[in-house]
């Protein structure tokens, strides 16, 4: 159908996209969802997710092989909107310190790295935190975008990660979280739109971020 | 700002019903774990678990349409357990719509099926349920033991040095059953739960005993918990999640407090 909603999830063999299938289809009658590690179809797709859970060296091992990293950086070229979420946007970056150093995609500059570097991580009472980053944080919207659309600032959504993004180009960061550390949440560069956290699991909240998503035409 | 502690209700299913039912008012199906969820979700659950006590292997098939319904509908992080026994297992589940799964029996049965698990699927995924009974006698240094088949078989291991094992082999949280409290209602074992989780890094969800919303904050407070799960109080109705919510933040405890109900 010509008014139909095409939203690609990319499909690179790590784990759980049917939850976020599932959650994008809930939204509209209108949206169809494909889960695909299809090239053609992934680029005919009106918007493309990609997701990513699990170890980043097996990630971007299926990532390279299947050759997402050229679909993603085709889709953004073309200013179509693409979502990364989680593991999906850590691998957009530079390198990732997890499964002792591993090269990413260096499509947006910054590192991925470890809770607590090692060392114990603290809250500011001194508290041990414990590490994945598991459960519902607030994010602090860093700079007004279409998808923080009827979202309030310092929503609490899903995180489960033990690594984050230190973003290296502070005008593209979106949305912050605290976890001993400030670390960067959510990612904005044109078309693109990256966050830390789990949408789909993300409830009320999320599901507004997905649905802003689906209505986003991909610029500011 | 902080990352706020959470309350997980749990589901205890057989062959796709809820065991015992569940007493809301105006609810269709009290034995539809569909339903069920999605109401603990508009409640302000954080997650979801649920447990799967159906005996035979045949009748699994149900709980993979199940999981597969509840993660359709309810938008939060959804655990399953029961029978996880092999990395096949873990992929059903986690094709249906589960993001994580709860290893148990298969852990003391196999220690090394949980690092392949990690390994394959990442340590996000995978939790492992541990089931203590103290075992030291009074006088003595506090000492728990590892027991299978609901409490009645002993299998000779330190409660502390095995969760200690579980996380070094990528366990990346402990759902941690007192099974002297289980059923009691006069609340968790606090220090087993703060043991547990002084000893490993991961977070640790404490379960069994809880009659009270003083029982959930003290977990938190006093046991040092990261989440709180809990059946019975949830289920009749004594306390709903809202209630338990606002009743822990009043204590100064981080939590997700929904705007309004809906």
């Amino acid at each position: 159908m010509l008014d139909m909603n095409n939203v690609a999830v990319i499909d690179y063999g790590m784990g759980n996209l049917h939850s976020v299938a599932k959650a994008v289809e809930s939204l509209s009658a209108d949206v169809r969802v494909s889960v695909t590690s299809d090239a053609e179809q992934i680029l005919n797709a009106d918007r493309i997710i990609f997701p990513g859970v699990g170890a980043i060296r097996d990630c971007m091992a299926e990532i390279r092989r299947l050759g997402v990293d050229e679909i993603v950086t085709k889709a953004v070229a073309e200013k179509r909107p693409v979502l990364a979420i989680c593991v999906g946007m850590q691998a957009l970056m530079e390198r990732s310190e997890e499964n002792g150093n591993v090269d990413c995609l260096n499509m947006l500059p910054g590192q991925v790295l470890r809770f607590g570097g090692g060392k114990a991580l603290l809250d500011a009472n001194g508290q041990r935190l414990k590490v994945p980053h598991m459960g519902w944080n607030q994010v602090t919207q860093t700079q007004p975008h279409p998808l923080w659309h009827k979202v309030e600032d310092n929503t609490r959504f899903y995180f489960v990660h033990s690594y984050y993004v230190q973003a290296g180009e502070p005008n593209q960061v979106a949305g912050t979280s605290e976890y001993g550390e400030v670390f960067t949440a959510a990612l904005s560069q044109d078309s693109l739109f990256a966050v830390q956290f789990h949408p789909e699991k993300s409830q009320h909240a999320g599901l507004q971020l997905l649905d802003n998503f689906l209505h986003w035409d991909g610029t500011r | 700002m902080a990352l706020a502690k959470r309350i997980i209700p749990c589901l205890d299913c057989d062959k796709g019903r809820v065991v015992k039912g569940v007493k809301f008012e105006d609810i269709r199906d009290a034995g539809d774990p569909v339903e069920i969820s999605r109401r603990y979700s508009e409640a302000g659950a954080d997650e979801i678990t649920f447990l799967d006590i159906t005996a035979s292997s045949e009748e699994r098939e149900t709980t993979v349409h199940t999981v597969e319904a509840i993660a359709g509908q309810v938008f939060i992080p959804l655990t399953v357990g029961g029978g996880i026994r092999t990395l096949s297992d873990i992929r059903t589940m986690l094709n249906a719509g589960a993001d994580k799964v709860a290893i148990n029996t298969a852990a003391v049965t196999n220690p090394e099926f949980v690092r392949e698990a990690a390994e394959r699927f990442g340590s996000q995924c995978i939790v492992v349920a541990v089931d203590a009974k103290k075992v030291s006698q009074p006088g003595e240094d506090n000492r728990w033991e590892i027991f299978t088949h609901g409490g009645r078989r002993p299998t000779g291991l330190d409660a502390i040095d095995w969760v200690r094992r579980m996380v070094d082999y990528g366990a990346g949280e402990i759902l941690l059953t007192s099974m002297d409290r289980d059923g009691t209602k006069i609340g968790f074992d606090l220090e087993l739960n703060k043991a547990v989780s002084e000893a490993v890094d991961v977070p640790v969800i404490a379960s069994g005993g809880v009659g009270n919303l003083q029982h959930l904050a003290d977990g938190v407070v006093k046991g040092g918990a990261d989440a709180v799960l809990a059946a019975s109080i949830f289920h009749f109705g004594e306390y709903s999640i809202p209630e338990a919510k606002q009743f822990m933040a009043d204590q100064g405890i981080e939590m997700r407090l929904l705007a309004s109900a809906e």
